[in-house]
Parts: structure tokens; sequence; C-alpha cells
């Protein structure tokens, strides 16, 4: 079932060799920069007996790591297990609640992450914090600006940036503005935002949860760049064959506990699966469905226009039958979250959409979702999630209307709802009172797959939906899809993530820029195919 | 969590924000001392004369009295605020209400609750209305609602002054009197303390409540308040953004249309320039950030400010200067900020020490 990213990966452009990183490990130090007390061979990073928590919860416990320097040190663990809350302690934007932090042998408080990058600790989040409408040099610069005399020296910046991104091995214009770049491009802007800061050391939450293989490979081929240059690099991931593909070391958090730091090499995949998660890992069978010639939704030439530019979705057809599941493959940002809007009703677009047969291109969103639409939105924080609200009141936005009576809300009711989707889909909370904001990212994207798939929807439009969900609960999830779908759901799929999207769909649909550029069964979409049509570099007559 | 716990921490949450809004008022009261000892009079003599006029029967009732159209104003305002919509035209809209309202309820004749009760109504369709003229202006050309708002507060004064002076000022005496005409009896709200305390503060009262109801326990509570914290996912979960704007809007331009009735229909029993108070549209935003936009803490703070106004005169008289109860009243408002935040960080660091603590515990049990 895992196989496939493994393949890309060795078959894709750069084929990270597990034996090259060991020339780091005996490299000698190059990334000394002097730094008063450090001696020469310190570890980048030392983390001593962290402890720390919230309220009702040990987020981590005695934690000790180390981290060497120029090396790719990855951190593995379930969802909730507490990588997150190890790394803003890293970071200082939380003060850990004892424990020590070491950084060059150096012994450290971070009382802000200011202090942190102080110290060249940088870090990129997983959800990207870049302003749409300034360029690339704004963004960057932006609270670090060099000035002189109170101006911004624009072109010394501009020269800086452009050294750096050398250094990481991409182009970049920096002059575009953020709002016209790809994830992928964005994600760099990301670091060399805190490489300009002077970062040594760079963390990387959940890098690759939205990336397509190809992207992956990119970034892990600028990565490496970096740490050939002394750079020491810190990443979260979920996908665990690109953990062991690319990484000098494993670090398995588990409960909030370190489980144990491994090399690629000593572990298999499954092995690794099974430190996270204490036992043996579910293996999904694949399945297939019987598709029934019912057409749930229909969608006849929708395109979305902007004015003086290229349509965001271009005359896009298709049919999903009851008992389907279309996958959309493609990189991010080629037109599937405009796709997802416009169907939902968010999104002004022309063309026609119905659905079991009932025109709604004119019908607003409740109306669409009246008829039976239901969507796991591609960004659960923005979209959909009150992040200061109870988790129950979380629950309850968009099936209000079902927990209500003579107009008021039936609080009993609609806590036991959220308390059932909580233990239907494993969302780790101590209860249905905590705000949204208490919870680990892989345990909201839980809560709100599990709050669309409890609306018992005729249309699923699932965005991602395992992104940030761990392996053990990604099956449970894909699960929770299959059974929905055999009986009767009508599924579009968008993912990145190409084991899922050939694992669960029926039919597979690859978008670029905005258009549908080829349709293939899942059984012929080799991952070679499906990228060569992802980027462009094939197109195919429908 | 079985660690040693501190007092505060056994509190449930709703003492822990009474406490710390206590402590607001008390450096509030330190802060302002301090102004007046700079100014050269001496701060504790002037609280003790707040504390021992305020603290009188009389002037009770009359705290309770000057709250009515503070809660009132405060509700209104704190409709808007739980779904980001800041509507600070509360002052236009319920001095457009309020005459509106004394020129219909002395133009018409009806049995004594009736009469009252269509008064109110036309009050606060008056004030829904002129709060509906922001709203629109919102959703069809996109313009801010608080400048829409500021700007309406103006317009407000002006077209009253013209309808006042051209229509409605009663010139019964050959144009002595500078209000509306009187209204009958029937359509008088009487005292509950005699001369005191007017009707209308239950009628507040009521008003604080149904705001409870309908923001807090209904659906479309729950709607405004999603919109408010997240309008994206609002409104990907289908509520409709326009629709919730204008209902939010009319909502509290309603509300808004009743600050001024206590005076209209329990008082003076008519609209004049001079006899209606104003100041109260602004005021409102601060009970309303004071009490933190919650129902129970509007009450308490409407109480507060009216404690505050009531002594205000018998300042004067004890050669304090009366405009130090409008800065404490500031001051306040500034201080519940900042001590709020300094409560929940204390809270957050507790939890963090009690986990530690836990922990400590655990490792020597083991
Ligand atoms: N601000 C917070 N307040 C309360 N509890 C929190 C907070 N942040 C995290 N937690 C809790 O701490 C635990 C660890 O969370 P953390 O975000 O570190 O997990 P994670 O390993 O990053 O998981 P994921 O893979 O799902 O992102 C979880 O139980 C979570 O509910
Ligand atoms: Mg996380």
């Amino acid at each position: 079932m895992r196989c496939g990213c493994v393949a890309l990966c060795r078959g894709g452009v750069t084929v990270p060799q597990r034996g090259w990183v060991w020339q780091y490990l005996s490299m000698p130090d190059s990334a000394a920069n002097g730094s008063a007390s450090a001696n020469g061979t310190a570890p980048a990073v030392e983390l001593h007996n962290i402890s720390k928590g919230f309220p009702g919860v040990v987020a981590n416990r005695d934690i000790s790591m180390t981290v060497e320097r120029g090396t790719i040190h990855a951190i593995v663990g379930e969802n909730g297990a507490g990588k997150s809350t190890l790394m803003k302690t890293l970071y200082g934007l939380h003060q850990p609640d004892s424990g020590t932090i070491a950084v060059n042998g150096t012994e450290v408080e971070f009382g802000s992450p200011s202090d942190a990058i102080d110290s060249g600790i940088g870090m990129v989040h997983q959800h990207f914090m870049l302003a749409d409408n300034l360029t690339v040099l704004e963004n960057i610069i932006l609270g670090a600006e060099p000035a002189t005399g109170g101006v911004i020296d624009s072109r010394e910046a501009a020269r800086q940036i452009t050294e750096l991104a050398r250094s990481l091995g991409v182009e970049i214009d920096v002059n575009s503005p953020v709002a016209e770049l790809g994830v992928g491009q964005r994600q760099r802007v990301e670091i060399l935002k805190v490489l300009y800061r002077g970062a040594k050391t760079l963390i990387l939450d959940e890098p690759t949860a939205v990336l397509v293989p190809q992207e992956v490979d990119e970034l892990f081929e600028n990565l490496r760049r970096l740490v050939d240059a002394g750079t020491t690099v810190l990443f979260i991931s979920h996908k665990l064959d690109e953990v062991l593909a690319v990484s000098n070391r494993i670090t398995v958090i588990r409960q909030g506990t370190t489980v144990g730091t491994v090399t690629p090499a000593e572990v298999t995949r499954r092995q690794l699966a099974e430190m996270m998660v204490g036992s043996d890992l579910p293996q999904p069978e694949p399945r297939t469905s019987e598709v029934s010639d019912r057409v749930r939704l229909e969608v006849k030439n929708l395109s979305v226009s902007r004015p003086g530019r290229r349509d965001l979705v271009h005359d896009v057809s298709f049919a999903i039958h009851s008992g389907e599941i279309l996958g959309v493959a493609g990189v991010e940002g080629n037109g599937q979250f405009e796709l997802c809007s416009a169907l939902l009703g968010r999104e002004h677009s022309n063309g026609t959409v119905a659905i079991d047969g009932k025109d709604v291109s004119h019908a607003s969103v409740r109306d669409r979702k009246n008829a039976g639409i239901a969507y796991v939105p591609f960004d659960r924080q923005r979209e959909g999630l009150m992040l200061t609200s109870s988790l129950w009141e979380n629950n309850l936005l968009g099936q209000e209307e079902k927990f209500t009576k003579y107009g008021f809300v039936n609080v009993a009711a609609a806590r036991a709802a959220c308390r059932e989707v909580i233990s239907r889909f494993g969302v780790l909370t101590p209860n249905e009172d905590v705000p949204a904001f208490a919870l680990s990212g892989g345990n909201q994207q839980k809560l709100v797959v599990g709050r669309t798939m409890s609306m018992n929807p005729a249309v699923l439009l699932a965005a991602h939906p395992t992104r940030g969900i761990d392996v053990g609960a990604q099956a449970a999830v894909w699960e929770e899809i299959r059974t929905a779908r055999d009986a009767g759901l009508a599924v579009l799929l968008v993912s990145a993530d190409l084991e899922e999207l050939l694992g669960l769909s029926d039919r597979v649909i690859v978008m670029f820029e905005g258009s549908v550029v080829a349709e293939l069964s899942p059984r012929d979409a080799t991952p070679e195919l499906l990228g060569s049509y992802m980027t462009g570099a094939k197109v195919a007559a429908r | 969590m079985t660690g040693k716990r501190n007092v505060i921490d056994t509190l449930p949450r709703p003492v822990v924000t009474l406490l710390s809004s206590l402590v607001a008022v008390l450096l509030a009261l330190a802060i302002c001392g301090v102004l007046l000892l700079v100014t050269g009079k001496d701060p504790l003599a002037a609280y003790r004369t707040i504390l021992e006029t305020g603290l009188t029967g009389n002037k009770l009732l009359e705290m309770l009295k000057r709250s009515t159209p503070l809660m009132l104003s405060a509700s209104a305002v704190a409709i808007g605020f739980k779904m980001n919509l800041f509507n600070i035209g509360v002052e236009g809209q319920y001095l457009f209400a309020a005459l509106i309202a004394a020129e219909f309820a002395s133009r018409i004749s009806a049995p004594p609750v009736l009469h009252v009760l269509l008064t109110l109504v036309v009050a606060s369709a008056a004030g829904a209305f002129w709060a509906s003229i922001a709203a629109m202006l919102k959703i069809t050309r996109g313009i801010n609602e608080v400048i829409s708002t500021i700007m309406l507060n103006f317009i407000s004064l002006s077209v009253m002054q013209w309808l006042f002076d051209n229509y409605m000022r009663d010139d019964s005496d050959g144009g002595l009197r500078v209000t509306t005409t009187e209204i009958a009896p029937s359509g008088q709200v009487p005292d509950i303390v005699d001369g005191r305390l007017n009707g209308m503060w239950l009628v507040a009262l009521f008003v604080v409540f149904c705001y409870w109801l309908i923001v807090f326990r209904s659906k479309f509570g729950f709607r405004l308040r999603s919109s408010g914290l997240n309008s994206t996912a609002a409104q990907t979960s289908g509520i409709a953004a326009n629709r919730m704007i204008v209902v939010a809007m009319l909502l509290s331009g309603a509300i808004a249309g009743l600050v001024a009735m206590q005076s209209v229909v329990g008082e003076e029993y008519a609209y004049g320039p001079q006899a209606t108070p104003t100041g109260f549209g602004f005021a409102g935003i601060a009970v309303a950030l004071l009490g933190r936009n919650h129902p129970v803490g509007i009450v308490v703070a409407a109480m507060l400010f009216g404690f505050l106004d009531s002594t205000s005169a018998v300042l004067q008289l004890s050669g304090i200067p009366n405009s130090i109860v409008k800065v404490i009243q500031a001051v306040v408002v500034i201080t519940v900020v900042i001590v709020n935040e300094a409560t929940s960080r204390y809270m957050n660091h507790r939890t963090a020490e009690q986990t530690a603590a836990a922990l400590r515990a655990d490792k020597v049990g083991t």
C-alpha cells in the first residue's frame, strides 16, 4: 500500500541516497562560527529533560534529544504526541515548565522567538504566514528591514536575498507579489525569510504536508544544499518514507516522551511506525466498489475567471456517480481550491453544477449544502474552525439547523454529537469543552473530518482529508470515506498524497493551470505519468 | 493534575473574572488618585465624598436609574461587537428614535399599556431604520460601518433639527416650549420608586436578558458569534455574511432606539434638544468593553458607571472637579483590558507550574 511514494522518490530527478548522509557526520565542522563559548564540535541543539504542560494535558514529559550540527533531523510521532509543542519550545514561542536548552553547547533561555532568532534558530510554521499583497522582498525583510537613516535599503536587501536564494539553489524574482506564487515557492520564501534573519538551525513543522512528490524532492534538494553549508534542519513529518529517505537521524516521540533516536539505516518503515504507535500498524486493504450509474454531482463547463488574467478554473466538466471517488491530482495552486469554492457556491463561476439532478448553479452556499454537499477544507484553521471556541461549538458549525429547537440551540444534543465525533474519529482531547486551539494539528483535522462525515452528505468535497493526520489514524479516515462511498456517497478527493489518491479513487483527473489535462484510471496512473501531467510536461487528449 | 492548588485556581472562572475586574477598578482609582494629587486635590477626600454620597439609599436608586440607558446602549454596541461590527452610531440612532417616538406617542391615543408598547416599538423601528442605512452601505458598497455610522450621527442631528423645528415642535404656547407635544398619561411609564426610579429600568433589564437569550442561546446568535470569530469558516459552513450583517445591524439599532426612552416616556414625556440626554452612545461603548460584551458584565458595568455619575453633582459642591468621574470611567476601561490580560497570563503560568509539580511528584512516586 505504501510503496508508491518511495518508488517516486527514487524515480524522481533527485534521488536521495541513504549513504550520502554519512559524509556530513564525519565532515570537519565548517559551521563553527566562532561564537563565544561554543566549542567546535558542540551539537547544534541539545534539549535536556524538557517538560511542558497545558490545562489537563502533559504535552512533553522529560524529553531529551541532541541534534548534531549540519544534519537533517526528523521528528515523528502520532497526532498529539507533542512534536509541535517541543518545536515551539525550542523556538521560544512558549517556555518549558522544566528542562534546559543548549545551542552550540551554550545553555540558553528563550523568552520569545526573537531570542531564538538571535541564537540562530528559525522556524517555518505549517501554515504560511506571508502577506499576499506584498512582494517577495517585502515579505522577507518585514520586521528586519535593513535601513540607513530610516530609509529601507531595498537594493542591498535584494542583493542579500538573491545570494541566499543561490545558496539554497532556487531562482526567485524578489519583486513578484507573493499572491502569484505557488505553494512550493511560498515555502521557499518562508525559508528565505528565516535564513535572512541569520538562522543556522531551521525548524520546519510538517513542511511537506501539501507538497506533491516532485516538490518534496525539490525542497529536500534545497535543504541539502543548506546542510552542506553547515545549516542544521529539524523537521516534523508524517510521511515515513520521506523521513527515511532524507534524514540523518530520526527521533520518535510517543505520548509526550522520546521513544528513541535512530538512523534510517537501522529501521524499516514498519518498525518506525511501530515505534510511533507502540504496536503493529493496521493495514488498509485496497477495495473496489460498485459504482452505480446514478450521477450525483454533475459539473459542466465550469470556469472561474479573473478580469484580465488566465482563468483560475477553465472549462472543467465531470460527473461523479453514486459510490464513486473521483481523485483530483495536481500541484497545489492549479485551480483545485477555486474549483471547490465554486462547487460550494462560495465563489462566482460560470457553467452548471447539478446535485442529484437538481441544478444548483445559482444556489447559495446554504442551499447547496441542503442539497447534500459537504466540504473538508484545504485549510482547517482558516476555513473550518473557530480556534477560541469549544470543540462542541466547532462541531456545531454548519449543522446548527439540525440542533435547533424553537430557534434555540439544543446544547445537550450538540455536545453529545461532538462526543460521538470525538470517539468515532479518535480525537485526542480531555473533553468537548476545550478550545479548538488546544488540539494538536492532526486532531483538529480529525474533528473537522468527523464533523463533515457526520452530516451524512450526498456529495463530499474532500481536500487533503488526512493532512497532518498520522499514519495509524489515516487508515481510519480512509475507511470512513470508503464506507460512506459504499453507501452511495460521491466524493471529489483532492490530495497531494499520491498513494492516498491512487489507493482511494475510482478515477483520477489531473488539473494543471486551471484545466483538466488528463483523466486516468488509478491502475494506469503511475506516479511518473501523473507527475508529467501535473507539471504540464505532458498533455493528454481527454 | 494532583499538585497543590492555589486558592485562585479553585475558584470558578466567573469569580476570577469578577475579582480581576475589581482589581482593575481599584487600579483605576489609584491612578486617578495620583492625578488628583498632582492637581493639588486630596484624593482620599474625593473618594470619601464619592462613597459617602453614593452609598445612600437615594443615590443608589439614582445609580439604577442612570444605568438604564447605559445598559441599553451597551447591549446595542455589544451585539455588533459580537460579529466584529462596530456600531459607533448608537448616539445618532437613539436620538433620532427618541424624536420620532415622542412625536408618535403625542399624536396617538390608545389604552395605557398599549400606548407605551406601541411607542417603544416605534422607537425600536426608528433606531433600526437609521442603523439599516449603514448596513445597506456596507453590503452594497462595502463602506466600513465605523465611518458610515459616525457620519450618520451628524446627519441624524441635522435631520432631527429640521424635523423638530419645522414639524414637531410644540408651538401651542407661543414657542416657549422647546420640546415636542407632551405625551398623554396613557403613554407615560410610571415610576417604581416615586421620582427616583422609573419602570423603564425593568424594560432595560429585560432587554439585556433578551440580548443574552438571542446572542448566547439562539441559533441566530450562534451564527452571529461564528461570523465574528471566523468569517471565512462561517461563510463556508453556509452562513450568509450579508444577511448576518443586516440582521445584526437592525437588532443593534432596534435596541439603540430605546436608549433615551426612559427620558421620553418616563421623565419628560416629550423629546427636546435640551431635555433629552446625549452622549450615551459613546458611554455605551465603554460599558460594553468593561462588561466584555457579557450580559452580566454589562449590567454590572452600567451600574458602576451609573454610580460614579450619580455622585458627580455632589463632588462639584465639595470643590472637586466632577470631570474626575469621567476620567475614572475612562481609566477603568483601560485598566480592565490590562488586568484581564495579566490574569489570563497568570492562569497559564499557574497551570504550567502545576503540571511541572505533578511531573516531579510522578517521578518521586515511581
Ligand atoms: N495551546 C494549547 N493548550 C492546551 N493544550 C495544548 C495546546 N497545544 C497543544 N496542546 C496539547 O498538547 C498535546 C501535544 O500537542 P502537539 O501540538 O505538540 O502535538 P503534535 O505532536 O504536533 O501532533 P500533530 O501531529 O497532530 O500536529 C496535545 O494533546 C494537545 O492537545
Ligand atoms: Mg503538530
